[in-house]
């Protein structure tokens, strides 16, 4: 609603931000005349103009204000959650390791990006990453596809890279974020998406003012079994014992899955944490802009309408001035 | 002066046993090597984005003898519960059976049932009713347990348990899909593992 009304506060002074400076204007009669600086024979420019533009400021002010702080509450409560699940994912990256490098037929990049606008940079910034993994990862023999989440990387992702797209999720955080949602939604992606390894790409929350770009990796199990049969990062994992279930094979499907929905919930909470965080400072810095503007604007105002009155007043004294001499 | 002697003497010492603590530390775990240098080839003109790995406290490595104590980190989706604390023993409910976790494990991955995991501290012991999940045990004598949820035995209502297992029970005789069958033996399962450890 909010954005709806910037953007119709933005069509209305629009004609008006015009190379024109707004300055006294003394019109001759000769002179070619427009329609907002008065009929013919007006000596100064209407200061109904500024006026009107000065209040379309103030109103677009009060709107970034508010949005600023239902950011900031917002962001107080995802922040403590979002902090509450950085322990979840730790396990299950000193166990698998962390194997952004890994060589795989088949890639899914999962994007996650938040469904509306106006947070600064954290959407393009986290396209930006999926394009550039996509072409690291793509090749002859390797293919690279995208699972993405949230309007927002959708509507950039659709433009060129149609294509590879194989699923659209979004209105994840239309209710508060649940490890139970998050895993329904892991789940999707598990039955619909063939993959040998996962690459989450998401924003991690740093400060209110700064997120890091990140990239998680999930392999499947055969890869898992692959790679630590290889040696390598996971060659320690032949080591472990395992308990429970009838094959490895079963055990490591089932701790591959865990896996991915303890990285996406993780990632999706720090997602949500920098959006709102990014959004806050975004609107903080457009109610300072606004400021100023304003502040510019009430100058020209006010000098316009000294300027008309000292104009009246010369035309008073000279004119009193010639009638006595 | 001699006595100055003496400790301008002792200072070398000294100082060649310091080094070791500061070089002790492997070398901090940062990016995947080779990613980074993929990444830097065929993307010139873009810092490559973080991993998990960057974001971790390194694990140390295996200690020759066997430490005292075991380093448990006991993690929920909304909390950690315990993170990095030295403990005497844990006992997590494997899917096949208790399993008591002393320092110096053999390095396991175990499936978690519903059951009580206790964490031994001295002569404090700290039980948790938790409902599924996975246990690793690292040779460093580091154990990781991932639950989804978990509770603190005492903040369990018995009655709730005794009504909750009846009608479970009542909705797997009514139960006409498989789904519906599955969904009524989890719960089930879990009802009668809470009342078992709150009777017995």
């Amino acid at each position: 609603m909010a954005m709806a009304a910037l953007r119709r506060e933005g069509r209305r002074f629009a004609p008006l931000i015009s190379p024109r400076p707004i300055t006294a204007f003394r019109s001759s009669p000769l002179a070619p005349t427009r329609e907002d600086e008065g009929p013919i024979g007006v000596r100064y420019i209407s200061t109904q103009v500024v006026r009107n533009r000065m209040k379309s400021v103030k109103n677009i002010q009060k709107i970034t204000k508010a949005m600023k702080m239902v950011a900031a509450s917002k962001l107080r409560a995802i922040q403590t959650k979002a902090e509450n699940s950085r322990g979840l994912w730790q396990p299950f990256t000193a166990l698998l390791g962390d194997t952004p490098s890994v060589d795989v037929k088949k890639n899914v990049i999962v994007t996650v990006s938040s469904d509306k606008g106006l947070c600064g940079g954290i959407n393009s910034t986290s396209v930006k990453i999926s394009k550039a993994l996509h072409k690291l990862n793509s090749g002859p023999e390797n293919e690279t596809k995208y699972v993405i989440l949230g309007e927002k990387a959708k509507a950039q992702l659709v433009r060129d890279s149609k294509k590879y797209i194989e699923l659209i999720i979004t209105e994840l955080q239309k209710n508060p974020l649940s490890y139970t949602q998050v895993s329904v939604l892991a789940d999707d992606i598990l039955k619909n998406v063939e993959f040998d390894a996962l690459r989450i790409v998401f924003n991690k929350f740093h400060s209110v003012v700064s997120f890091l770009p990140t990239v998680s990796t999930v392999l499947s199990p055969e890869i898992v079994e692959r790679e630590a049969e290889a040696g390598g990062k996971l060659g320690d994992l032949d080591s472990y014992e395992i308990e429970g279930g009838e094959t490895k094979g079963e055990i490591l499907q089932n701790l591959t899955e865990f896996q991915f929905s303890c990285v996406m919930f993780n990632a999706v909470l720090e997602n949500a944490c920098s959006e709102q965080g990014a959004r806050m400072s975004a609107m903080d810095s457009s109610s300072r802009n606004a400021g100023d503007m304003l502040d510019r604007l009430t100058l020209t105002y006010n000098r316009t309408r000294q300027a008309s009155i000292t104009t009246e007043l010369i035309e008073i004294i000279s004119g009193a001035s010639a009638l006595e001499g | 002066m001699l006595r100055r002697a003496s400790g301008l003497l002792a200072r070398p010492i000294l100082a060649a046993r310091a080094r070791p603590f500061s070089t002790d530390l492997p070398a901090a775990q940062t990016a995947d090597a080779t990613f980074v240098e993929a990444w830097k080839k065929v993307i010139p003109n873009m810092d490559p984005p973080k991993t998990p790995l960057s974001f971790m406290q390194p694990r140390p490595p295996t200690p020759s003898s066997i430490p005292s104590k075991l380093t448990v980190n006991f993690v929920l989706p909304y909390a950690s519960e315990l993170a990095t604390k030295e403990v005497d023993m844990v006992i997590v409910p494997a899917t096949t059976g208790q399993m008591g976790v002393l320092p110096g494990h053999v390095a396991t991955i175990a499936e978690l049932k519903p059951g009580v995991l206790s964490v031994h501290e001295g002569n404090e012991v700290t039980k948790y009713f938790i409902s599924s999940g996975f246990a690793f045990i690292h040779a460093n004598s580091f154990a990781d347990v991932i639950a989804v949820e978990a509770v603190p035995l005492d903040r369990i209502d018995a009655s709730l348990v005794q009504k909750g297992l009846a009608e479970f029970t009542q909705k797997l005789s009514s139960a006409t899909t498989d789904l519906e069958k599955a969904e009524a033996q989890i719960g089930i399962d879990v009802h009668s593992a809470l009342n078992s450890t709150l009777t017995g």
